[in-house]
C-alpha cells in the first residue's frame, strides 16, 4: 500500500517542520523528491540526509518569476512531475483593523497565489500523462477562522475553494486535487507560542496534544498514492479533533 | 490537402476519437466533434508539440474549428 516508487514529487516549503516531514515521507515510500524553499543550507542538509532520489531547487514564492521557474526546474531535474505538494506558507498575524496591506498581500501571494501558479504549471504535463496528484496544505483556520489571522485564514480558505474548482476540472484526466488541513502541529510556527498560549490551545484539542509533522505527512502520502485515486476535491482535517466537519 | 492539414487532422482524430471523415475544415471542435473545453486546451498543447510552436492563450481562444487550427499553424509553424 501507498507505494510511490517511480513517482516524482515537488514539495514547497520543504525546510519547514511539516514540509520536511512530507518530503521525508514521500521519499520513504519510494518517490523521487524535489525540495524547494528559500534556505539553501537547510535544503541541502535535508537532501543529504535523504541520500539518493533527491533534488534541490531554491525558490522564493513571493516572487512571480521565481514561482514560474520552479515547476519547469523540478520537471527538468526529475524528468517529470507526478505529485505537487503546495506546502509553503507564511504568517503575518495582526488584528484586522491594524493589518497592513503589505501583511495581507504577502500572505495571499505566498500561500494562495503561488499555489495557483504552481498548480497551473504542473497540471499541464499531468494532463499529458493522464496522471497527477496535487495536495494543498491548508489549515484548520481556513475553515474556523482565527483572531489575528484574517490574511492567513483567507489564504487557507482560498486554497480549499481552489482545490475544489481544479479538482472538478481535471478529474477526467486522472488527476486528483486535495487539501490537507492541519490543526496545531509541533513546528517552528508553533514553537513561538508561549506557555500560556500553548495551554489555551491544548484546552481546545480533544486529543490533548499538538500534532506531529509526521501525522500530516502520512495524510499527504495517502492522498498522493494510487490508493486514493477516487478521492478528489476533499479537505482532510488532521487536527486531533479540535474542529470537526 | 497540405501536410499541415494532414497532421492537424490526425491529431484531432487521435485525441477526440472521432471518425476521420468528420474532421473537415469547418468542423467546430466543441459543437461538431464533441470536445469539451479541456479537450480544446489539450488539442492546443498537442499542436504545440507536433509543430514545435508556442500558441499564446489569446491565439488559442480563436482556434475553434479544424480550419482555424490549420490556418494558424500554416502561418506560424516553421
Amino acid at each position: 500500500m501507498f507505494d510511490l516508487t517511480g513517482r516524482k514529487a515537488l514539495v514547497t516549503g520543504a525546510t519547514g517542520g511539516i514540509g520536511g516531514a512530507i518530503a521525508r515521507a514521500l521519499h520513504a515510500q519510494g518517490a523521487t523528491v524535489t525540495l524547494s524553499g528559500t534556505r539553501r543550507a537547510a535544503l541541502d542538509e535535508l537532501a543529504s540526509s535523504l541520500g539518493e532520489r533527491v533534488h534541490v531547487v531554491e525558490a522564493n514564492l513571493s516572487d512571480k518569476d521565481s514561482v514560474e521557474a520552479l515547476v519547469p526546474a523540478a520537471e527538468a531535474a526529475m524528468e517529470g512531475l507526478d505529485i505537487l505538494v503546495n506546502n509553503a506558507g507564511v504568517t503575518k498575524d495582526n488584528l484586522f483593523m491594524r493589518m497592513k496591506d503589505e501583511e495581507w498581500d504577502t500572505v495571499i501571494a505566498v500561500n494562495l497565489t503561488a499555489s495557483f501558479r504552481l498548480s497551473r504549471a504542473a497540471v499541464k504535463n499531468m494532463m499529458r500523462r493522464r496522471y497527477g496528484r496535487i495536495v494543498n496544505i491548508g489549515s484548520v483556520v481556513g475553515s474556523t477562522g482565527n483572531p489575528g489571522q484574517g490574511n492567513y485564514a483567507a489564504s487557507k480558505a482560498g486554497l480549499i475553494g481552489m482545490t475544489k474548482a481544479l479538482a472538478a476540472e481535471v478529474a477526467s484526466r486522472n488527476i486528483t486535487v486535495n487539501c490537507v488541513a492541519p490543526g496545531f502541529i509541533e513546528s517552528p510556527m508553533t514553537d513561538v507560542l508561549n506557555e500560556k498560549q500553548r495551554e489555551g490551545i491544548l484546552g481546545t484539542i480533544p486529543m490533548g496534544r499538538l500534532g506531529q509533522g509526521d501525522e500530516i505527512a502520512s495524510s499527504v502520502v495517502y492522498l498522493a498514492s494510487q490508493e486514493a485515486a477516487y478521492v478528489t476535491g476533499q479537505t482532510l482535517h488532521v487536527n486531533g479533533g479540535m474542529a470537526m466537519f | 490537402m497540405s501536410d499541415v492539414a494532414d497532421r492537424v487532422k490526425k491529431i484531432v482524430v487521435e485525441h477526440l476519437g472521432v471518425e476521420a471523415d468528420k474532421v473537415v475544415e469547418n468542423a467546430n471542435f466543441i459543437d461538431d466533434l464533441g470536445a469539451d473545453s479541456l479537450d480544446t486546451v489539450e488539442l492546443v498543447m498537442a499542436f504545440e508539440e507536433e509543430f514545435n510552436v508556442e500558441i499564446p492563450d489569446d491565439a488559442a481562444e480563436t482556434i475553434v474549428t479544424v480550419g482555424d487550427a490549420i490556418r494558424f499553424l500554416e502561418k506560424n509553424a516553421a
